[in-house]
């Protein structure tokens, strides 16, 4: 703390605290009490859907670097394939083909508004979850890829020498240290996936984005809801990085080095 | 065979003509756009990137903090708030200028307001990118340089930046890639780049697949182009290096 306090920066503080206090009084904020319940609501639609797909995107993530590591080639391709696909295009541009594309295919197939899945498929999250566990496994399944093959070969082979068959080696020596070693690289795979969450509010879900949004469009003001938007992400980037840091400072992180 | 091919693919290929019944003319038009803002972006967040690399590395211990604040708030707010923000504090500042010196207010061209704000989004990545490059390189190549009487800038041009490209260029490519892709958040503004394009072309045809996929077809095009160039370029640029130095690999976008 006293490393951080020279003068230099308290100055530097002073003026970071003068700059909030004219935003406070100068613009507008008579309507966050009116807005606020809405707002909570899409910050919980924002966590939901960033927990959700990061957990199912790492869940394949980890068959996709495995595939690429140590499948026979037609894993291996098609996984390769994949990775390339999603990395070498905009997310937004995924987004809107499986909500407009897959969105206007269901409806064709005959019957299928009797089923018990038509609700869901009416549905905005279902494409969004999707879409975005689909980018998230992309991308992590390259980093996986890489975190596999770093694994030291010494380590595969002590544990075969244990008598440890492939599942169990997999499963207490090879993906423990790989998610390991992938830790810092996967808090900010995390928060960049958070920053990608706002591109659902263009297929309609309501989230932290599309509440700003709304205000703006509602109040005709600028600036207030995209400060406050800004101010939102910022503390759950700092929330996102705080958690990573804690996993993997506690034992987790800790027996790696 | 060929029949059914036809059959299957046919219409969808009419639609992608490239004269007017077809909507292939203006998905190349926006792919064009996309890729004019990607470049200039990349350019100007290269230039931003250079400078703040310098200021983090020697400028003073405000300048040093200052950027700090820049670097850590732009990579933790997603691009299309910044891009919101940018856009409109851009045209405010602008309109304001122009309304000082008695011109009234200006209507900013899509590409040039598109190169704006992406070019300061990639500027954090690029400072940062560029600190590690200028860091690995060996401080003796630096002190050289000086002994032979080198100046600030002939200095830079003569051995920091043909140094520390080596090390830069994997975590360039990457930012270039990401540049490409982030053109895309400009449809979400109204800019005519290739994803308002295609969503137009999808929108007013009902292809939603045949569009979609083409588009995705283009960028990935792009992507795979990219790779390849900016691997020549990073073994032209190691030339002379001992191998097997493998730093900035693995920079993740």
């Amino acid at each position: 703390m006293r490393e951080f306090l020279k003068p230099r920066r308290i100055v530097l503080l002073a003026i970071a605290a003068a700059l909030v206090l004219w935003c406070a009084t100068a613009l507008r904020w008579d309507w966050l009490p009116e807005y606020a319940p809405l707002l909570a609501e899409g910050i919980w639609t924002t966590i939901w859907l960033l927990v959700v797909t990061a957990a199912l995107g790492f869940a394949l993530a980890v068959p996709l670097g495995l595939a690429q590591v140590t499948g026979p080639w037609w894993l291996s391709t098609p996984a390769r394939v994949f990775c390339t696909i999603i990395r070498g295009t905009p997310l937004l541009l995924q987004i809107w083909l499986l909500y407009y594309g897959l969105g206007s295919l269901f409806p064709q197939i005959p019957g299928i508004r009797q089923t018990w899945l038509w609700p869901y498929l009416r549905e905005a999250w279902p494409y969004a979850v999707l879409a975005l566990s689909l980018s998230f496994a992309g991308y992590e399944g390259e980093v996986m890829r890489g975190a596999f093959a770093g694994v030291p070969r010494s380590q595969l082979e002590t544990g075969q020498s244990f008598g440890m068959g492939r599942f169990t080696l997999f499963r207490r020596i090879w993906l423990p240290q790989a998610v390991r070693s992938a830790l810092p690289t996967l808090a900010g795979e995390t928060i960049l996936q958070m920053k990608a969450t706002p591109l659902v509010a263009t297929i309609t879900i309501m989230d932290t984005y599309a509440v700003a949004a709304r205000v703006r469009q509602d109040l005709l003001i600028t600036y207030e809801p995209l400060l406050l938007l800004a101010v939102c992400y910022l503390v759950m980037a700092s929330i996102i990085a705080l958690i990573f840091s804690r996993v993997e400072r506690s034992g987790a992180g800790r027996a790696a080095r | 065979m060929l029949d059914w091919l036809h059959g299957l693919f046919g219409p969808s290929l009419e639609l992608l003509a490239l004269s007017p019944p077809g909507w292939g003319g203006n998905l190349l038009r926006g792919l064009v756009n996309s890729l004019q803002i990607a470049a200039g972006a990349f350019g100007f967040g290269l230039v931003i990137g250079l400078l703040g690399a310098s200021g983090k590395l020697y400028g003073g211990p405000v300048t040093r903090d200052l950027l700090e604040v820049y670097t850590t708030v732009v990579r933790a707010v997603p691009e299309l708030v910044l891009i919101l923000i940018l856009y409109f504090i851009g045209t405010d500042l602008l309109n304001r200028a122009t309304a000082t010196m008695g011109y009234g207010s200006v209507e900013i061209s899509g590409v040039a307001a598109g190169i704006w704000v992406l070019g300061v989004v990639q500027g954090a990545y690029a400072t940062e990118v560029l600190r590690g490059a200028i860091r690995a390189v060996p401080p003796g190549q630096f002190d050289a340089g000086r002994a032979y009487g080198m100046g600030g800038v002939m200095l830079m041009r003569r051995v920091t930046i043909p140094a520390m490209l080596p090390y830069a260029i994997p975590g360039l490519a990457n930012l270039w890639l990401i540049a490409t892709k982030d053109t895309a958040l400009l449809a979400i503004v109204g800019f005519a780049e290739l994803t308002l394009e295609t969503k137009q072309a999808a929108g007013s045809t009902k292809a939603y697949f045949t569009f979609y996929l083409a588009a995705g077809l283009l960028y990935l095009i792009v992507t795979l182009v990219s790779t390849f160039l900016f691997h020549r370029l990073e073994n032209r640029s190691r030339r002379g290096l001992p191998g097997a130095m493998g730093v900035g690999r693995c920079v993740n976008s």
